[in-house]
């Protein structure tokens, strides 16, 4: 407990730069990650990530100590020399974009720990460090090593900001900009120069292995709780920064722990929240609202099949009756009966049922909106009287009263529909 | 030069691993599976920690039957997030392999006081111990390095599973629908093969660690599949890459001094750059633009 009011209360002006340090990181890398999910291009990041390190080797044995700038522009050099490399492949090789992103992969992470070995056998004393870059530690952060990673975070979020329609035409309709006369290629170029730099600056606090996470999960959880682009940035952003802090704490508490696997771990919880509960996509939502939905059909087919015995004559009809209508499905037609009986539109009697009222108003309704469909697919999409039932019974569930309005405006309120029978109305 | 006993055990046990790798990596290629060998390589870590905890050392078949679920595990996640929550594929793959690796570090450092496992031995391996990691018998008679054994034991299921599943795996590897037609359960091979690709993981990460095991998977493959487009052509290839890259890997490495794992991969990448540059279109080439970078 001490720990954290020690942590948050910022009292340690180091803790304060690298929470500022994990907050600009965070922005910086959900922006681009962002762009590149929507873009499909995910996992280029991935490789990026991995194919910094031996950048960031031989940025360490020229300067021969832990540098920011010689790892920066090191670690830079290399994912550029990657990203190249995956696009010329893609152009003049047959081989597929995955096995091209895993070969770059791990060929330079491979390359990288040759050079790794080679340090740690020259027995450079600040060797120590340069682990950090495998896994991240965050609270290693120094203050100068936050004024190169912070200033390069700034840049990327200020370009991606003002530059936000150029980008979104890229990620979206690429094809589009072009004929409309934006330059493409080198917003193209700029963005991917966006993308390694966020990598680079990223290496540090999560490390090289885990890096595509913060790319790859805010954006993908985002994408769960809007459509809109400037909110899916925002909250992207937000998880980034929150799993950010979280892992920061983590490895404060707890200094041997390295922050990247707890920023992942934060990160891919909140994701797991977003496809499960978020609205409308989430898959638990998903669910609840499909059996919803069905449970209203039922609800809404038992009407109907009232409300046509009463055309016939027939005032009620018996459970079993019901069940002959619609066979395999009794457990539904039993949940059905109890909760329209609940809800007052039905009568029971011992085993028989009939519409109150209100259920005949409400029959009438569904079948209205069936007879009309079927009206309106036969008189304006010339659809044989035979071959529209399908269609109705589907939307008689969706129509909403508007469009009942305008169906009853367009087809001046009809008395029969095509198999002749009546157009029911209070 | 004379016979030297320990560059050969580790050159024949870089081959082993090489070519049981190599001929999984084959079918993973032709199912555009590469990246999900990789996800599987990362995501096996949990299962390794979990099973070397349990077993108090990395010789236990816990290790393994740990990481076998773990990499069924992960398939089954990604499978999931495409499916049922509707993510798309690269970001299922990304985001699956992130947490569970993620999860594997975190598990080495809680339990890095009680067993005797650090995060380099997993991620780098080293090969270069072999000679001195003997396999010694109750009785006290040494039998010799105990990975060679392993990579031996690796190798002969991994091509025993291909041999007796050859028509399976290229049927399914090629044209799915009409593999379930003819009566092949589809999925199931698919899971087969992604336990091979976890088994493998698992016995060959002292040697090579866990992440160099994806080149070993995906680089000879994609090498051999720059020469030729026939799947016997492509084995034989792919075999032989096997083979030269971790000779020339291990005098490079010898010659360097630095990690033979990590430079039998630099080996594999030099190679896999020479053949794109060669049978690339080359006559397209001229024109890349500056949006390749």
């Amino acid at each position: 407990m001490d720990n954290f009011v020690y942590f948050f209360t910022f009292q340690d002006l180091s803790i304060l730069y690298v929470v500022i340090g994990i907050i600009l990181l965070g922005i910086g890398s959900a922006y681009v990650g962002t762009y590149s999910f929507l873009d499909k291009k995910a996992l280029l990041g991935d490789a990026i990530s991995h194919a910094v390190l031996p950048g960031i080797c031989l940025g360490f044995i020229l300067a021969g100590e832990k540098n920011p700038v010689y790892i920066v522009t090191g670690a830079f050099i290399s994912g550029g020399i990657a990203t190249f490399l995956t696009s010329w492949l893609k152009k003049n090789t047959k081989l597929s974009e995955d096995a091209i992103i895993a070969s770059i992969l791990s060929v330079f992470f491979g390359f990288g720990i040759v050079l790794l070995t080679v340090i740690q056998k020259s027995g450079n004393p600040e060797m120590a460090g340069l682990n950090h870059f495998i896994f991240g530690n965050a609270i290693a952060i120094l203050e100068e090593d936050l004024w190169i990673y912070g200033g390069l975070a700034v840049i990327i979020i200020l370009s991606l900001t003002i530059f936000q329609k150029e980008f979104s035409l890229l990620v979206f309709n690429s094809d589009y900009g072009k004929a409309i006369g934006y330059p493409m290629e080198i917003i193209r170029f700029a963005f991917n120069v966006l993308m390694i730099l966020s990598v680079v600056i990223g290496i540090q606090a999560i490390g090289v292995v885990l890096m595509a996470a913060l790319l790859i999960t805010p954006g993908a959880a985002a994408r769960f709780w809007t459509d809109n682009l400037s909110k899916l940035l925002l909250l992207a952003a937000l998880f980034a920064v929150v799993s950010g802090i979280a892992g920061t704490y983590i490895s404060f508490v707890l200094p041997q722990m390295p922050t990247g696997p707890w920023v992942v771990v934060s990160l891919s919880f909140i994701a797991l929240i977003s496809f499960l509960f978020a609205p409308k996509k989430g898959t638990i939502t998903r669910y609840f609202s499909r059996n919803q939905y069905l449970k209203k059909t039922n609800n809404e087919h038992l009407l109907k099949a009232l409300y046509k015995n009463r055309e016939l004559g027939q005032r009620m009809l018996t459970i079993e009756n019901i069940y002959e209508l619609y066979p395999y499905q009794k457990k539904e037609i039993k949940h059905s009966i109890e909760f329209l009986f609940k809800e007052g539109l039905i009568l029971k009697n011992q085993n028989f049922i009939s519409l109150t009222d209100y259920g005949i108003h409400e029959a009438k309704r569904v079948v209205r909106l069936h007879r009309l469909w079927e009206t309106y697919l036969t008189e304006y999409m010339n659809i044989a009287p035979d071959h529209v039932h399908d269609s109705a019974e589907k939307l008689e569930h969706i129509i909403t009263p508007e469009l009942e309005a305008q169906l009853e405006k367009r087809l001046n309120f009809p008395q029969l529909d095509p198999h002749q029978e009546n157009i029911p109305r209070d | 030069m004379s016979f030297d006993q320990n560059a050969f055990l580790i050159i024949l046990t870089g081959s082993l691993i090489a070519i049981s790798c190599g001929l999984l990596g084959v079918f993973m290629m032709l199912r555009k599976m590469a990246m999900t060998g990789d996800a599987i390589s990362h995501a096996v870590l949990p299962g390794i920690v979990i099973g070397f905890f349990v077993a108090g050392s990395q010789r236990g078949l816990e290790v393994i039957i740990g990481a076998g679920i773990l990499g069924i595990i992960a398939t089954l996640i990604i499978d999931w997030l495409r499916k049922k929550a509707r993510v798309q594929l690269d970001a299922s793959i990304g985001i699956t392999f992130t947490l569970l690796f993620a999860i594997g570090i975190i598990l080495i450092n809680l339990f890095a006081y009680n067993v005797d496992l650090d995060q380099e031995c997993v991620l780098y391996g080293e090969i270069a111990y072999l000679p001195i990691d003997l396999w010694v018998t109750g009785s006290g008679t040494i039998l010799g390095p105990r990975i060679t054994y392993l990579a031996v034991l690796n190798f002969t299921l991994v091509a025993g599973f291909i041999y007796f599943f050859f028509k399976e795996l290229t049927l399914t590897s090629f044209d799915e629908s009409f593999g379930s037609v003819m009566g092949i359960p589809s999925k199931g091979i698919n899971l087969a093969l992604m336990s091979m690709v976890s088994y493998t993981t698992v016995s060959s990460f002292e040697a090579v660690g866990a992440i160099l095991v994806v080149a070993l998977l995906v680089v000879p493959p994609a090498t051999a599949f720059l020469w030729t487009k026939n799947l016997m052509p492509l084995i034989k290839l792919t075999t032989i890459l096997g083979i030269g890259i971790s000779i020339l890997g291990y005098y490079l490495a010898y010659l360097f001094d630095s990690s033979i794992a990590g430079m039998m991969v630099t080996v594999a990448g030099v190679l896999f750059l020479l053949s794109a540059l060669i049978k690339g279109r080359s006559s397209k080439s001229a024109g890349t633009s500056m949006a390749n970078i």
